[in-house]
């Protein structure tokens, strides 16, 4: 299963990446999400899928699931969020201002500030 | 008052200048600074009488002690000398600028603040018996050779000149930087005492050779030596008391300081002796050359001063010819090292009066201009005085200094005769020659400098200052220079063994125990045989003929090609250096992010893959695997399903609904992985980002493929390939950390101790909450910050229109 998972990260990660090199502001926004969503599975990954039973104490169970990374990532879950909600305003602020979303048209310069 | 605390000084002094420039504008702030120099001239003094005797201080101050830097004041004859022309001529020169620089009018806190910085630096220089603190102080030196420079900032060829100066005295120092590491690699200290102590092993080494170029360059572009001159002349926009002081006193000669300095241990090679000798003739006969055809009076000093370093600069290398000699023949060249010192004080004495009295003509005329000047003799008759015996030592006539320092100077190079090595004996004859011509060249531009702007016709219509003589506190300084350029002819030997002498015993360690075993006494007078005393009678007749004509065969000058000057190679240097580190900034920094995310996720892989191959952690472990069922093989496709789904569709919605998909199937393999408060997460999150990507999609634009045509497809093929070694990379880390648990996990800590220590059952609540509750505190504030930049973005009205907006870009 793990090596699954490795191979489905990578695939997260890959179509992430082409989405963040690409033109348009709302694909470099779906792919910072797509980005997290690969990150999170990584560190539960890392940390081992063979736990039995979730992290909540109970008797008798000794075989948890490792609590570490998930702490980790409900911390990045609600902050991904946050980043997602700012930058899809700052697209949107963006486009009202500059009246594009082409990066490219976007970067400034001197012929194009 | 300890030797290191005198040093910094002047810094400290310099930390209270501002304030006192600022809060008392009735006196003169530089009454105020000449007090530093006064008292440190004073303290300097008293250690005359016990270097005199040969004895020798040292202070240690451990600066970085981690790295065995210290900062070490030792005191010899050479550093005493050094440290007396730099407190006083600093004196001199402080007194001299209260009056040339209006209080009102200059900013005279930047003025006295860069200046005690340099005597601090100055100082430092000539104490340090560490490698890499002379290297500091040397540095500082050049920085605030810069700043004085640069005074009047608002002159193009101020800043022109400072920037150039700086260009290449420091390229000069990293040279020297260069040199001292290599020194102390090999003797493993970088203690000049230390080094000496060496030197007879260290000759030996195979990067002895480089050590002593390197620290050459360093000593030939700060004493402005061929073919580094070419700063001197336009560092000569600095207001005249910093020619005066750094330009010509002080500042110059710490390249000459460094060849005395380093001639125990590298002058055991016959490159120094070829190189310094060489050089320095060169560099004498190019400058005495070059001043003839200058107009303007301080340029004129400058090249005169190049060429003067050059002499002291060839009389130090024909000095070093001691150490490979034996029997009487060793005296015969340190008399060479006798003459250098003794010449330095001379120059410094009679070229510090010369420039301030430029500065007066100047400040009194308005111009510095030699074909406009002429006739100032009845009207400025006091000057007139100073800058005669100024210039007539310079040209080396008798009862001034110059004479006697240049024929010692003349009897040095025909004693190269005597060194007879490399089949020597032919063309030894080349040095006296060269020198004969410069020393002719020498007397006319002496003559020139003085009787061109004193006597001839006066025309004050070409004046923009009606001339008259200079007040009496200007004057002052010079005067002072001007009797020592006297006295000292009279009394040479006095000076001789004050300061002379125990300057040359710590050049020549070998030869000299202490400052009284240096033999030599000054005479003016050598008898009818020396050959000397005809060689100065030649430069006399020769010299008076040629200034006689000088009018005839200055437009010669005229006739060198301009293309190949010196100055135009290093204008072209920097031109190159300008455009190409413009030209290579602009081919990465393009300012697209898409750029820099490229160079980031490049440095990813490539530093990644190197360090997992470096380390050999690529490994697969296949032992401790979870099994794989039914129900996860089916997540996963619906999980590549949706993300190839938002790759290729050309429609918002649909991207949107498919990372809505992406999201919830996440939160399935939370559920699968036993994280229950994970999937519950994810699951809220995702249904709040979906519905704020709708909201926000209303307002947004259609999801336009800008790639397009063959360009783009290159481009989309770049980001894919970029994106598949981002992806293999994490597959691969994602694989080689499951495979191998180097560390036991904290994780044990947390499920042992969550109930005695916390009280809580939910672990990864607990952690959150308990363990970890700052981090936690920190995540919302980071969400409150994220909402207050919404809030800002979304409900701030746009306050410039469009056609407003100016983003600086520079």
């Amino acid at each position: 299963m793990e090596i699954l998972m490795s191979i489905l990260i990578g695939f997260l990660f890959m179509a992430a990446v082409y989405l963040i090199l690409s033109r348009s502001l709302l694909r470099i926004i779906i792919g910072t999400g797509l980005l997290s969503h690969g990150t999170h599975l990584l560190l539960l990954t890392m940390g081992g899928l063979g736990g039995k039973s979730a992290p909540v104490l109970a008797d008798g169970i000794t075989d948890y699931a490792d609590p570490l990374p998930q702490a980790l990532i409900l911390t990045a879950i609600v902050i991904s969020f946050g980043v997602t909600a700012f930058s899809l305003v700052l697209a949107y602020r963006a486009y009202k201002v500059v009246g594009t979303d082409n990066m490219d048209l976007m970067k400034g310069n001197e012929d194009n500030d | 008052m300890s030797l290191i605390f005198a040093i910094f000084l002047p810094i400290i002094v310099a930390f209270v200048i501002p304030f006192l420039f600022k809060k008392v504008s009735n006196i003169h702030t530089g009454w105020f600074v000449l007090l530093v120099p006064l008292g440190l001239v004073a303290f300097y003094g008293t250690y005359i009488p016990d270097i005199m005797a040969g004895n020798t201080y040292m202070e240690e101050f451990a600066w970085i002690p981690s790295l065995d830097i210290s900062l070490v004041s030792y005191l010899d004859g050479l550093s005493l000398l050094f440290s007396l022309l730099i407190t006083g001529i600093g004196m001199l020169v402080v007194l001299y600028s209260i009056f040339y620089l209006d209080k009102e009018k200059e900013k005279l806190g930047n003025f006295y603040v860069y200046l005690l910085l340099f005597m601090s630096a100055m100082l430092g220089v000539v104490q340090s018996d560490h490698l890499i603190s002379l290297y500091f102080f040397w540095e500082l030196t050049s920085i605030s050779s810069f700043l004085l420079i640069g005074y009047w900032y608002t002159k193009d060829r101020s800043r022109f000149g400072a920037l150039k100066s700086m260009m290449i005295t420091v390229f000069g120092g990293l040279m020297m930087l260069g040199g001292f590491v290599i020194l102390g690699i090999m003797g493993d200290t970088f203690s000049i005492r230390e080094l000496i102590d060496q030197a007879s092993t260290l000759v030996n080494h195979d990067l002895f050779v480089w050590a002593l170029v390197l620290v050459l360059i360093g000593a030939f572009t700060k004493s402005a030596q061929f073919p580094f001159y070419i700063w001197l002349p336009d560092a000569m926009e600095a207001p005249t008391p910093v020619s005066a002081y750094l330009h010509s006193a002080t500042m110059v000669k710490a390249g000459l300081y460094l060849v005395a300095r380093f001639t125990p241990i590298f002058a055991l090679s016959e490159v120094w002796v070829w190189l310094v000798t060489g050089v320095g003739l060169l560099t004498l006969f190019w400058g005495s050359i070059f001043a003839v055809k200058q107009t303007d009076l301080k340029a004129i000093l400058a090249f005169s001063t190049v060429s003067q370093l050059g002499l002291i600069m060839s009389l130090l290398g024909i000095g070093s010819i001691s150490y490979h000699v034996t029997g009487d023949l060793v005296t015969t060249f340190t008399f060479a090292s006798f003459a250098a010192i003794f010449h330095l004080m001379n120059h410094a004495t009679f070229k510090g009066s010369l420039f301030m009295i430029a500065g007066i003509v100047d400040h009194e005329t308005g111009t510095r201009d030699i074909r406009k000047l002429g006739g100032l003799m009845s009207l400025m008759p006091i000057s007139f005085t100073i800058a005669m015996i100024g210039s007539f030592s310079m040209a080396g006539i008798p009862l001034f200094n110059g004479f006697l320092s240049k024929e010692m100077f003349l009897d040095a190079t025909l004693s190269l005769q005597q060194f007879n090595v490399h089949s020597l004996d032919s063309w030894w004859i080349l040095f006296p020659v060269i020198a004969w011509i410069a020393s002719v060249f020498t007397f006319v531009y002496s003559l020139y400098f003085v009787f061109h702007t004193f006597r001839g016709k006066y025309k004050p219509e070409l004046l923009p200052k009606k001339a008259h003589e200079a007040p009496l506190g200007m004057l002052v300084s010079p005067a002072i220079l001007a009797i020592l350029v006297i006295v000292i002819f009279f009394v040479p030997n006095f000076f001789g063994n004050t300061f002379i002498k125990p300057a040359v015993a710590a050049i020549q360690p070998l030869a000299y125990q202490v400052p009284a075993d240096v033999g030599f006494k000054i005479k003016a007078w050598h008898g009818f045989e020396s050959t000397a005393l005809y060689m100065t009678l030649g430069i006399f007749l020769i010299g008076f003929l040629l200034y006689k004509t000088i009018a005839k065969w200055v437009p010669l000058y005229e006739n060198m090609p301009a293309k190949i000057s010196l100055n135009r190679f290093y204008d072209g240097l920097m031109n190159l250096s300008d455009k190409g580190a413009n030209r290579l900034s602009s081919s990465y920094m393009t300012g697209s992010i898409r750029s820099y995310l490229i160079y980031m996720f490049a440095a990813l892989i490539i530093l990644l893959a190197f360090t997992m191959w470096v380390k050999d952690a690529f490994v697969m472990d296949l032992t401790n695997l979870a099994p794989i069922q039914f129900f996860e093989v089916l997540i996963s496709v619906v999980l590549i399903i949706s993300t190839i789904t938002i790759l290729v569709t050309k429609s918002r919605l649909t991207a949107i609904i498919a990372l809505g998909a992406v999201g919830y199937t996440v939160a399935l393999f939370y559920i699968i992985f036993k994280a229950p408060d994970l999937a519950l997460t994810q699951l809220v999150i995702e249904t709040v980002s979906v519905a704020l990507f709708l909201g926000a999609f209303y307002h947004l634009p259609k999801l336009n493929k800008y790639e397009k045509g063959k360009e783009d497809r290159r481009f989309r093929l770049n980001n894919f390939l970029i994106a598949l070694g981002v992806g293999v990379m994490v597959t691969l880390i994602a694989i080689a950390s499951h495979s191998q648990k180097l560390v036991v996990s904290i994780s044990e800590y947390y499920k042992e101790t969550v109930y005695s220590e916390a009280g809580g059952g939910n672990i990864v609540n607990v952690i959150l909450v308990d363990y970890r509750g700052f981090d936690t505190l920190f995540e919302i504030s980071v969400l409150t910050i994220a909402s207050l930049g919404i809030i800002g973005m979304i409900t701030v009205r746009l306050a410039k229109k469009k056609g407003d907006r100016k983003v600086e870009n520079k």
